[in-house]
């Protein structure tokens, strides 16, 4: 009986595997490429301006950029602008983040919760949340506040969305076995709809952060005396052109490396993914 | 329409069954009824399954076998008739079942979805360990423990939906086709694990399924059902000895002559079934 369970499932192993080298190498390759790209890019910039080809009071040599970026690194400038962005972004992405799981879940599992509050959302999602902002700082203020609550509403709307689907997606027969072992009603949602969801759950998490992101850089040029999107405004208003490129290369890494953290998350909570049929 | 709850509890021990030697009643089935809009899905349906005993259903598709095993697990209610379960044992879930297709949850190790039952009821964590530990080994899966879902053939998935009825230790067990998407090496190789395992402990078995020579395989009782609407078109006991050897029985005689009896009521079913 052994060696008959063996010879179903080695072949399964020994495929899945094989698949498995066979993405890494691909991947190896393609972020050879991520990396070699842009440097070409850079280096095409580089020589660009300095020949003189193109206007560099619009597009300073990166090398200059780089001058003024290390200048504001000394200064303590960047890194204080960096910490203050960075911290309305996580303090924002938690605060809307987990209402808005929760929202979705209770959305996903209740049909009457569900029926109450989609329309709510259908109807405010589309709004602009740039355009908001106005309305967000008549309400909470020049202060903090009025920053993270911008970032909270970025992240609430994906990731309640998202988790909503993802519960939706999920087979009933998962929801019945719950049933059929006793499972109490947190325990379904523990067991059954938070987990079935997650795949979904993280899609709407890199949504959120993203947009996130894009929120706060508009709001910290209103009325706001730290952070990037403030480093940025102020560059523009002193004509300081390389600044205003360190701030906007400051927010592109912040990004990246935001994808970079979320997809490592997203291998380690979901470890089942890539297999659902 | 009365609105009969789906299951009564009933303790009283005296009453034996008729048909099979002896044994008290487990499960008593009386006058059970469902309509969904209109429709009639089972009409009817009354029959007594003796405390022990490996009862088949049969019958044609569309016939109300599924509905009938949701109403027994609880996950659905009768429109009139009633359904009771006697002496419940305490301290025990009344029911476990091994649903019909993927069941297992992909999010969990194969160890975690066995446990999942005895997690629910918060059993302690020692106990979790030997019983789990225990029906993971009876169903050849202990190396896979740590394993998901995904990475395990169709067979072994629905051997981690049977570790993870048999563990929760439930009275009844309630399976319904659950190897109706197995090829047959595979089907004959579950059926015979199945038939080990409940020997252990001899739980009172219902057992949905479509195929006869399953059904005479497995069953102490077999419950050939109509077409829709779904009644008891006829109750046969099947008196082969246990345990009994998958493959060796079909040698033997009396086999080829139940099948062939069952096949008989199932005929007109089955055409009846198609012409519709």
């Amino acid at each position: 009986m052994t060696a008959f369970h063996d010879s179903i499932s080695a072949p399964r192993q020994a495929s899945a595997k094989a698949a498995r080298s066979h993405r890494n190498t691909l991947s190896t390759r393609d972020r050879m490429m991520g990396v070699l790209v842009p440097l070409v890019l850079l280096a095409i910039w580089e020589l660009a301006a300095q020949l003189g080809w193109i206007d560099v009071r619009f597009f300073p040599a990166p090398s200059n950029v780089a001058k003024a970026m290390f200048t504001s690194l000394r200064s303590g400038e960047l890194l204080t602008n960096t910490e203050a962005t960075l911290q309305r972004l996580v303090l924002g992405f938690v605060l809307g983040g987990l209402p808005g799981l929760a929202v979705g879940i209770l959305m996903g599992v209740y049909r009457p919760l569900r029926l109450i509050f989609d329309p709510l959302i259908a109807a405010t999602y589309p709004i602009p949340k740039s355009a908001i902002l106005p309305l967000i700082l008549l309400i909470f203020g020049l202060g903090e506040s009025s920053k993270v609550v911008m970032v909270a509403i970025g992240a609430f709307y994906p990731i309640a969305i998202n988790t909503t689907s993802g519960v939706r997606e999920i087979s009933p027969i998962y929801f019945d076995v719950g049933r059929n072992f006793n499972a109490s009603r947190w325990d379904i949602f523990r067991t059954v709809a938070l987990p079935g969801a997650l795949p979904f759950i993280m899609t709407g998490a890199k949504l959120g952060a993203g947009l996130g992101l894009i929120l706060i850089s508009i709001a910290e040029m209103m009325g706001a005396k730290t952070g990037l999107g403030y480093m940025i405004w102020s560059a523009w208003e002193t004509f300081d052109v390389e600044q205003m490129y360190v701030g906007l290369f400051v927010v592109s890494l912040i990004g990246y490396l935001l994808t970079v953290l979320f997809n490592e998350l997203e291998r380690r909570v979901v470890p089942w993914k890539g297999a659902s049929k | 329409m009365t609105h009969a709850s789906s299951l009564n509890i009933v303790r009283s021990g005296a009453e034996v069954s008729p048909g099979a030697a002896s044994a008290p009643v487990k499960i008593r089935v009386d006058g059970l009824t469902r309509r969904y809009d209109g429709m009639t899905v089972l009409d009817d349906v009354t029959f007594d399954i003796a405390d022990g005993k490996f009862c088949c259903v049969v019958g044609p598709s569309g016939c109300g076998k599924t509905t009938l095993l949701r109403i027994l697990a609880g996950l659905d209610t009768a429109t009139s008739g009633s359904v009771s379960v006697r002496n419940p044992a305490p301290g025990v879930p009344g029911n476990s079942v091994v649903f019909q297709g993927d069941s297992i949850f992909p999010w969990m190790t194969v160890w975690d979805n066995a446990a999942y039952g005895l997690k629910m009821r918060r059993v302690h964590q020692s106990q979790i360990r030997s019983t789990v530990g225990h029906f993971l080994d009876q169903t050849g899966l202990t190396k896979f423990a740590h394993m998901y879902p995904h990475q395990l053939s169709g067979g072994m998935r629905q051997r981690v939906s049977i570790a993870r009825a048999f563990a929760n230790d439930a009275e009844i067990l309630l399976m319904d086709e659950p190897f109706s998407a197995l090829d047959e090496q595979n089907k004959t190789i579950l059926q015979d694990e199945l038939l080990r395992i409940w020997e252990e402990h001899r739980k009172t078995v219902v057992f949905i399924t479509h195929s006869v020579d399953e059904a005479v395989t497995l069953g102490d009782q077999i419950i050939v059902m109509t077409a829709q609407p779904g009644r008891i078109k006829k109750i046969i006991d099947v008196p082969l000895q246990r345990p009994r050897n998958v493959v060796e029985l079909r040698h033997d005689r009396r086999y080829g002559e139940i099948v062939y009896e069952i096949w008989g009521h199932l005929r007109d079913e089955v055409e009846k079934a198609r012409q519709r």
